[in-house]
Order: structure tokens, then C-alpha cells, then sequence
């Protein structure tokens, strides 16, 4: 077993911590607010637009 | 139709349109500078060189500066039109908003297809450094490259599911270190700092154009790895502080460097690497721009270049999460994709759902399919996106004259841009033709199926009112 061997072993235990760490983060979230709420978001708007827009005919 | 009143005054929340949680307006220039260069610098440090294969240097030369012809259209034409759409989805939701259902849902399609393709195949090549640096420092055994793969795409997701602003902060300080690093490389080896070591008429001798105009033609298809991805700033829309200004001129300013970055990468590689050497990305140099620093024998510059290619693939990696997670959202909240996939953190502000999910499908493909075949989807999807671009303004211009809505860009010269790109996009169209015909045609295959799909079942579950919230006035001649 050299240096390597051990990194492997390491890149193996980060990746499932990141894993581990976004499937708990997501069950959390999921049960604690509703569907409505998470599912709310819609197209932003323009600054640009919505101040100096004229709409002509 | 839709179940709410898009004109509400009472259900404004926090956001527009009884938006209780959206996605945080944290973003600058800087940020969607780095969203789009980081995605395509990886292919200056690699792949590009394919093109010197298919027709010597010279025709890769040409190849590089046609298709920076190609996307500087591209960035200029989205520039226009994203500088009006202040929402996610990029060109996917200017489809939706200009052209229509079935477009918006193919290039919906491309761009998710495009960019996570393109995460696998950065995953694959990073697991590939890690283990050319682990034989260069003395380790004997076949490194196993899995958890490398694998560690790229979650750490990465992991990043993007927690906050945009660290993400692409992130992308912003890797992906500026690549380019300095192509730009020291450069002063180093061409006589500005030190002593030039640049052998181009003896090495270009005999060797101008090899394989004929022919070959210069075949060479159009790699030719798109100097730019591939800049499009993908426009994913930022929702997230800017100001869009009509930041994603113009991240955009701009984007192209503008990868005309240099990939001018300097030509100019540097092809004078030091012989074209049959220089031409072969799998057997002869797999990361030209390294094996140039290496041959240059500056310890330094190998540092600075390993640890460039290094961070412009991670960049590039992180990227397209950021740009595929985006449009896979915008899709599954118009329902063109189950709703579910609209979802929003409530704390970090990102489409978490959509992270996550892709993560699983970029992890397939970077451990169970070849590179090149996986790089070939992705730049096909690209392809296929192009070419709806030149259509897309064209019809944007007819239907919203420039009088009607304020632009934070507009671009010059229309409609030449738009009949260059597609011009363009057919010779890369015949180019890749060449190349990988039997891909080109299963995967218009694949999105015709796709698209009778949406169009016999899938559509009656859009949002067809509630999708379109933003202040558009009514096109012209409707």
C-alpha cells in the first residue's frame, strides 16, 4: 500500500460523504416544507423591462 | 390551462408572481465570464488537436478561426436575445417564448444532453490526470480511475447544490488561473520571457496541407472545441443581478477571450509539437498544451500547466452541473418535465432536485461509455442547438422589433450574423457528417422520436398560460 493506494481510499470515502450529505439535506427539506412552497418559482423578471419598458402598438 | 392568475396582485410573494421560494439574484459579470470561458477552456488544454489530425496545422488554423466566426455569431445573437429573457432555461426558454412548445422541448433536450455529456467526459479526463500524476510520482500499479470520476461529479454537485454564488465564485478563480496559464505559456516559449523555442517554417515544411482543402473541412468538427459551451451563460438569466447588462457583457467578454485563448493555444502547440505527433489526442499528445510546457523543461511551467488542465477541466465539469441543472428545472417548471423537477431549495436557492437527479446519469455515462463517443453526443446536441439560434432571431427580430422591447444588447449587422451561423453550422454539419455519420443520424433519430413523444402525450401536461410570466408586450401580428 503506497500514498496512492491511500488517496483512492479517500476519494471513495469524500465522494460518498457528498453523496450522503445531499440525499439527507434533500429528505430534510422535502418533509419540513411543503409542495407548494418549494415548487413557487417562477420566470424571473427584468429590471431593464420593467422600469423603462414602453410598449408601443 | 393554467391554475393560477398570472395577473394576481395579491399572490406577489417574495418574488414575481406568487414566487414564495426562487433562485438568488446574486451574480455579476465576472460570474457569467466565468460560467462561460470555464466550460470551454478544457478544450484549449485538450481536444482540439483532433483537427490538426484531420488536416495538418494549418487547416486547424483555419478551422479555429471559422469556427470563432460561428460562435462569436452565437454569443452575439444570445447576447441579444438573453439580455431580454431574464429567466433560466437559456435558450431553451427562448425557444419557448419565441418559436414554441415542440422547439423549446428539443432544445431543452440538446442543452441537457450537451452539457451533461460534456460533465462526464471532463470527469473521465480528470480521473485520467489523477492517474498520469500518480505514475509521475513513482506509482507502479494501474491507478483505478473510478472514484476519481465519481469524486469529481459529486464533489461538484455537491457545490452547485449548495449555493450558485460559491459555485461560480469557484469556477471564476480556477478557470482565470487556466487562462494565465495559457498566457504565461505563451511569453515563456515565444522569446517574450526567455529564450523562444517556436520551430513553425521547419516544422510546418512539406506539411501545409496535407490531407488538401478536404482536410480542413474534416477538421471543422474539432474546430468547435475551442468555443464549445459559451453559449451556456445564458443559464445565468435567473440569477444575475442584472441581466440586461451582466450576461451581455460576460458573454462578449467571454468570446473574446477564447478567440485569444485559442490563438495563443494554436500558435504556441503547433510550434513545438510536429503535426502527426500534435494530430493524434489518443496515442501522441493527449494534452498538447502540457506536453508543450513539458518539452519547454521549465519545472515551473509543468506545474503551472498541470495544474491548469487540471482546473479547466473541474471548471469545466462544474459548469456544465450549474448550465444542465438549469434547464432540466426551467423545463420541469413549465411541466414540459414533471413538475417535481421545478423545485427550489428553500435555504440554498438552487434547483436541488435537478442536481441530484443528473448526477446518477453523468455518472453512467462517465463510467460506462468511451470518451469519444460521449464527446460526440455532446458536441452534436451543440450543433443542433446552433442552428436553432439563426431562426430564433430572425423570428424574435420579426415578432419583437427593436422599438417594442428594450434590449441590454443589440447586436449589429442583423440578419448576417444569422446567415453566417447557419451557413456555418451546415459546412460543420457536412464536417461532422464525414466523421461520425452513423452518430449524426441515430441521434436525429433519438429527437424525432422524442419529440412525437411530447407531442402525442406529453404536452397536455404544460403549463401553457402559467408559463409565460414575463412582461412581453404581444408580438407583432398577433
Amino acid at each position: 500500500m503506497d500514498l496512492w493506494n491511500w488517496i483512492e481510499y479517500g476519494a471513495w470515502g469524500l465522494s460518498a460523504a457528498f453523496g450522503l450529505h445531499m440525499a439527507l439535506d434533500w429528505l430534510k427539506t422535502d418533509s419540513t416544507y411543503s409542495e407548494d412552497v418549494l415548487t413557487s418559482s417562477r420566470e424571473g423578471e427584468l429590471e431593464a423591462m420593467a422600469e423603462e419598458h414602453k410598449v408601443k402598438s | 390551462m393554467t391554475d393560477f392568475d398570472i395577473t394576481s396582485q395579491t399572490m406577489d410573494g417574495i418574488g414575481p408572481h406568487g414566487t414564495k421560494v426562487g433562485l438568488l439574484r446574486v451574480l455579476g459579470p465576472a460570474h457569467v465570464w466565468a460560467l462561460g470561458v470555464g466550460i470551454v477552456l478544457v478544450g484549449e488544454y485538450m481536444g482540439w488537436n483532433f483537427a490538426v489530425g484531420k488536416g495538418g496545422a494549418y487547416a486547424a488554423l483555419i478551422a479555429c478561426w471559422f469556427a470563432g466566426i460561428l460562435y462569436s455569431c452565437v454569443a452575439m445573437i444570445d447576447s441579444e436575445v438573453t439580455s431580454t429573457v431574464a429567466s433560466a432555461g437559456g435558450q431553451y426558454t427562448q425557444a419557448k417564448h419565441i418559436i414554441g412548445p415542440l422547439m423549446a422541448f428539443n432544445v431543452g433536450l440538446y442543452l441537457v444532453f450537451a452539457y451533461t455529456m460534456l460533465e462526464a467526459a471532463n470527469a473521465i479526463t480528470a480521473g485520467y490526470l489523477f492517474s498520469v500524476v500518480a505514475s509521475m510520482t513513482g506509482h507502479e500499479e494501474a491507478l483505478d480511475q473510478r472514484p476519481f470520476i465519481i469524486l469529481v461529479i459529486m464533489f461538484l454537485a455537491w457545490l452547485n447544490y449548495r449555493g450558485v454564488l460559491a459555485t461560480l465564485t469557484f469556477n471564476l478563480v480556477i478557470t482565470a488561473i487556466a487562462f494565465l496559464a495559457i498566457i504565461v505559456l505563451f511569453l515563456s516559449t515565444t522569446g517574450v520571457i526567455g529564450t523562444g523555442m517556436m520551430e513553425h517554417a521547419a516544422l510546418f515544411e512539406g506539411h501545409e496541407l496535407p490531407y488538401g482543402w478536404i482536410g480542413v473541412l474534416a477538421a471543422m468538427h474539432f474546430g468547435l472545441w475551442f468555443y464549445l459551451g459559451i453559449e451556456g451563460t445564458t443559464q445565468a438569466a435567473e440569477e444575475v443581478r442584472s441581466p440586461a447588462r451582466a450576461l451581455p457583457f460576460g458573454t462578449l467578454a467571454g468570446i473574446m477571450t477564447l478567440l485569444i485563448a485559442a490563438t495563443l493555444t494554436w500558435y504556441v502547440c503547433s510550434g513545438v509539437l510536429p503535426w502527426e505527433f500534435l494530430g493524434d489526442g489518443v496515442n501522441g499528445s493527449v494534452a498538447p498544451l502540457f506536453d508543450t510546457a513539458r518539452l519547454s523543461g521549465s519545472n515551473a511551467l509543468v506545474w503551472l500547466l498541470g495544474f491548469g488542465t487540471l482546473f479547466a477541466t473541474l471548471a469545466s465539469a462544474n459548469g456544465c452541473i450549474n448550465d444542465a441543472s438549469r434547464a432540466w428545472f426551467a423545463m420541469g417548471r413549465d411541466k414540459y418535465l414533471p413538475g417535481w423537477f421545478g423545485a427550489v431549495h428553500p435555504k440554498y436557492r438552487t434547483p436541488y432536485r435537478a442536481i441530484v437527479f443528473l448526477v446518477p446519469i453523468a455518472l453512467i455515462f462517465a463510467l460506462g461509455a468511451p470518451l469519444d463517443q460521449v464527446i460526440t453526443f455532446s458536441i452534436l446536441s451543440g450543433l443542433l442547438g446552433y442552428t436553432f439560434m439563426p431562426l430564433n432571431i430572425i423570428l424574435f427580430r420579426r415578432k419583437w422589433p427593436l422599438e417594442t422591447i428594450k434590449r441590454g444588447y443589440e447586436h449589429p449587422f442583423h440578419p448576417v450574423p444569422a446567415i453566417t451561423l447557419l451557413t456555418l453550422c451546415g459546412v460543420t454539419f457536412f464536417a461532422v457528417f464525414l466523421g461520425y455519420g452513423t452518430q449524426l443520424v441515430a441521434m436525429i433519430g433519438f429527437y424525432i422520436v422524442v419529440s412525437l413523444w411530447f407531442h402525442f402525450w406529453r404536452y397536455r401536461f404544460v403549463n401553457r398560460g402559467a408559463q409565460f410570466t414575463m412582461p412581453w408586450p404581444k408580438p407583432r401580428g398577433y
